[in-house]
């Protein structure tokens, strides 16, 4: 890594923004993560302080947006401290949105919970959930320690979520088509799905950034897409 | 002459002593024609002294000794049949302190001019000396005072004749030694708006120990560190994704 | 708390003791200090008050001088007794015969040898040249007789002044009693009349001090200051140039360096015998001729000229000359447009310091015979002449009395000229300063 500014304040303001950043990745991580438990453990509680919590981090994301242009305006940065900055204010904005999806997916657990009779399980959810989680986590990581090799791996895991949210989508479809009293869990499960997979997809966007900020240049090839969802229909049967 | 994209100013090997002390190391750099180029560093790194060789004003300096070639449109200026007097009418020098001479505002422009022979009439000379003042945007300031003494004007002004004074005897290229280091932020931006203007006509070499200012006017800048040339590129790209590590380092104001 | 006098005391804390006794202790040092300033200034200046106001006092008797009118008769067979009407002739006549017949019909009973010759004595023996001129521009007046003002001599013209006091024995007098008798006669019938000096300063050196004047000397001095103004301004001012500006910075340009220093050190008389042994024996340069002194003070001047103007021209910040080539100007274009212009006024003032230095001197030209009697004003750079110094020296060994006043007027007039040389190049240099 490069060394230090001769001016260590600036070292200072830098190693701030990047704390406020990493405090934000790890407060979303856990909406996320409390979001999937509540659904799964049936726990409405958790859910209102989840909401609720929603709030600090768009505090968060204010506060940092503040930062970096002050840091902008009174340091002039230029090459690597310059793409830092961005990145960060970037990466922000997403992980916002992500608290966001995450809150969302609290709210609809919350009616889930709160209109059926029996509790399902849903294997492909829980599985599908759990390897955003972990994509999220790593391209958290990714961005502390500056690894772009590591960010560029979540990328391509991303294909993986997008298969899973495929096949989940028709398995939600066919559940709905067995009964009525399906529709309205199936319905709120689709959107809890749909927002996992945008999750997912955020990661890969935030692994560009984290690229982005060690080459200067975003990556060259397209990322890879796998999600069918879009142009899925039921079968027909 | 428009050269687009053509080389107007290059070096080869180019290594200057001081005594025994080397000052630079072999520098080769080629500077584009109608673009200013920027030549960035810190204190001792050897711009002003490269700057120097250009016009060959290292010659006067005593113990001073300059090897390798420095080929203004294919012509070696080092060359012995190379008139120095003839060379320094074709590129032109403005200084870091503003230096009028200690004349009129008229003569200081009309002295180039005067010396070789330029203007064969007195209408003549006085269409050079408005065109150079007008050029450098000073005429309004000072057509109705050309006769008071060039150092009645202010620090900006000054500069600015200083710059008329050197495009009076219509130079091809201009080396600007960190001139706007002694003034203030605006009369260093009509300056640099100046650059701006001038470069459609003349090739434009400037040090700069202002890295925004290096920023904000040059297309091209070289980054020197003790005595060598250690990137030198678009100057975009130079601020916002340089390729060498040295280079990072210095324009973000890190250590080593 | 304390309370500190009326010294300015910058904070407003209360001070220790010890820091008012330190304040204290401070301003009495520099009052001491401005004390001793002072008091040197007023010891220099009263030195040099008291010097000058007994060289005027002292002068002002050699300004004027006492004239006599005498009835005299232009007798036509003394002046021009073959009609000539020529000038030579008339030239050569004996006109202090006519004058001595004059004194002998004002006092007939004067008989004995020795009481005429008194008589003669009472004008000065060079009184004839005042007929003669009158006769030369009033050619007409030959034949007639006319009264004439004649100078006294020296002794008369002292005693007028009171220098010589009348009321002393005649033993301890200069002036005899009859002599005395004889002025009065003169003085009683208004005949006796004081007029300025021209004689000092249209004259020549002569052994009467009543005739002797300054304008061999003063010439002769301006011939010399001029040859050693021509010669070393230009050499130094190049020689300087050169080392200063072109030459490269070696060993050798070192060594001419130190030389040049040391030259300025040496004893005068040393270039004095210098200008004796080359000039004078090997070159075969005239005796006593300002051209010799003017070379002999000019190698002395020229260290001095060269040190002034490679401080001056040093003293040029190297911006001026770099926008000078920067322009394109050649080296000599950058020397003679931009740099030696401005080194102008401390060149000027080296080389007023180095003229007014060779005005002045003595011990060189000694040795080159400008110490010689010369009597005719110098013509040009190669007839004898003396300097103003060597003049006042050589008055003030003359043991006549009436010599005392003529050296302190001749000290006055040295000092004038040089005033007058260092005005000009005042002058000069005011023009060329320019502020930058």
């Amino acid at each position: 890594m490069a060394s230090g500014h001769i001016v260590a304040s600036f070292d200072e303001d830098l190693g701030e923004l990047n704390t406020m950043l990493t405090r934000l990745g790890g407060l979303a991580e856990k909406q996320f993560a409390d979001a999937m438990d509540a659904l799964e453990r049936r726990d409405i509680q958790n859910i209102d302080e989840i909401i609720a919590r929603d709030a600090e981090l768009d505090e968060m994301e204010f506060n940092l947006n503040e930062r970096g242009i002050e840091i902008i305006a009174l340091r002039a940065p230029v090459a690597r401290d310059l793409r830092r900055v961005i990145v960060t204010i970037k990466v922000a904005a997403v992980l916002e949105r992500i608290g966001d999806y995450a809150k969302n997916i609290a709210k609809r657990s919350r009616v889930i919970i709160e209109h059926e009779n029996s509790k399902s399980e849903n294997v492909s959810l829980a599985r599908m959930a759990a390897l955003v989680q972990q994509m999220l986590n790593q391209v958290l990581d990714a961005y502390v320690s500056g690894d772009a090799d590591l960010a560029m791996d979540v990328r391509d895991r991303d294909m993986e979520v997008d298969r899973l949210h495929t096949s989940l989508f028709g398995e939600i479809l066919a559940s709905m088509s067995e009964g009525p009293n399906q529709v309205s869990a199936g319905s709120h499960l689709l959107f809890i799905a749909k927002n996992i997979e945008r999750i997912g997809d955020h990661t890969t966007g935030i692994a560009e950034q984290i690229f982005f900020l060690k080459h200067g240049r975003y990556p060259s090839d397209e990322r890879p897409k796998a999600d069918k969802s879009s142009v899925s229909a039921l079968e027909q049967s | 002459m428009n050269y687009e994209n053509e080389n107007k100013i290059q070096s080869s090997g180019v290594q200057v002593y001081y005594g025994e002390n080397r000052a630079l190391h072999g520098i080769d750099l080629n500077i584009g024609a109608n673009e200013v180029t920027a030549l960035i560093g810190p204190s001792g790194c050897g711009k002003s002294t490269f700057l120097r060789c250009i016009n060959r004003m290292n010659d006067v300096i005593d113990g001073c000794r300059v090897e390798g070639s420095v080929f203004i449109d294919g012509d070696n200026i080092y060359a012995d049949h190379m008139d120095v007097v003839e060379l320094r009418a074709r590129v032109g020098m403005v200084f870091q302190k503003p230096n009028p001479f200690p004349k009129s505002v008229y003569d200081n422009v009309a002295y180039g001019p005067r010396i070789h022979g330029l203007a064969p009439t007195k209408e003549a000379l006085d269409h050079m000396v408005e065109t150079s003042l007008k050029r450098a945007g000073l005429w309004q300031e000072v057509h109705d005072r050309l006769s008071d003494s060039g150092s009645s004007l202010s620090g900006g002004q000054q500069q600015r004749l200083c710059i008329a004074r050197a495009i009076a005897v219509n130079p091809e290229v201009v080396l600007m030694d960190e001139p706007c280091s002694a003034l203030d932020p605006i009369a260093t931006a009509v300056i640099e708006e100046l650059i701006e203007e001038l470069k459609s006509e003349y090739t434009i070499v400037i040090v700069t120990h202002s890295m925004q200012q290096a920023s904000r006017v040059s297309q091209k800048t070289a980054y020197f560190h003790l005595g060598n040339v250690v990137e030198f590129g678009d100057t975009k790209q130079i601020f916002s994704n340089p390729k060498n590590s040295q280079t990072e380092a210095y324009i973000s104001g890190r250590i080593g | 708390m304390t309370d500190t006098s009326t010294s300015m005391s910058v904070s407003a804390a209360p001070k220790s003791p010890e820091k008012i006794a330190r304040l204290k202790a401070r301003y009495r040092a520099e009052r001491r200090f401005r004390f001793y300033g002072r008091a040197a200034i007023a010891i220099a200046a009263g030195i040099l008050i008291f010097l000058l106001s007994s060289i005027v006092y002292n002068s002002i008797p050699a300004f004027t001088q006492n004239f006599v009118e005498l009835d005299i008769e232009l007798a036509q067979d003394v002046i021009d007794p073959n009609f000539s009407k020529d000038a030579e002739i008339i030239f050569a006549a004996d006109w202090q015969g006519l004058i001595k017949t004059s004194l002998r019909r004002e006092f007939p009973e004067v008989n004995s040898r020795a009481d005429k010759r008194e008589l003669y004595d009472l004008v000065s023996s060079g009184a004839g040249d005042w007929v003669r001129d009158f006769v030369l521009d009033n050619p007409q007046a030959i034949g007639s007789m006319v009264r004439l003002a004649v100078p006294t001599s020296d002794d008369i013209d002292l005693l007028i002044k009171g220098l010589i006091d009348r009321n002393l024995p005649e033993s301890d007098r200069l002036v005899s009693n009859k002599e005395l008798g004889w002025l009065d006669h003169y003085t009683a019938r208004g005949r006796v009349h004081t007029q300025f000096a021209w004689v000092l300063f249209t004259s020549g050196d002569s052994r009467e001090p009543e005739m002797a004047g300054l304008s061999g000397a003063f010439v002769g001095s301006l011939l010399t200051i001029l040859v050693t103004l021509a010669v070393s301004f230009p050499i130094g001012v190049m020689a300087a140039i050169y080392l200063e500006e072109l030459a490269p910075k070696n060993r050798i340009t070192g060594i001419i360096e130190v030389n040049i220093n040391n030259l300025a050190a040496v004893p005068s008389i040393v270039f004095g015998l210098l200008g004796l042994a080359v000039f004078i024996s090997f070159f075969q340069m005239p005796r006593s001729a300002p051209l010799v002194g003017g070379l002999v003070l000019s190698l002395m001047t020229l260290p001095t000229i060269i040190i002034a103007t490679r401080a001056s021209l040093a003293s040029i910040p190297p911006s001026i000359r770099e926008a000078a080539l920067g322009v394109g100007a050649s080296r000599l274009q950058v020397i003679f447009h931009h740099v030696l212009p401005l080194a102008m006024p401390g060149i000027l003032t080296g080389t007023i310091i180095g003229l007014a230095q060779a005005a002045g001197e003595t011990a060189p030209l000694l040795m080159i015979g400008m110490m010689a009697f010369i009597v005719d004003t110098p013509t040009d750079i190669t007839s004898k002449a003396t300097v103003l110094p060597a003049q006042i020296y050589m008055w003030a060994n003359n043991p006549e009395r009436a010599f005392l006043p003529k050296t302190s007027a001749a000290i006055v007039v040295l000092l004038l000229f040089l005033l007058s040389v260092n005005a000009t190049a005042i002058y000069f240099r005011k023009k060329f300063e320019k502020r930058w």
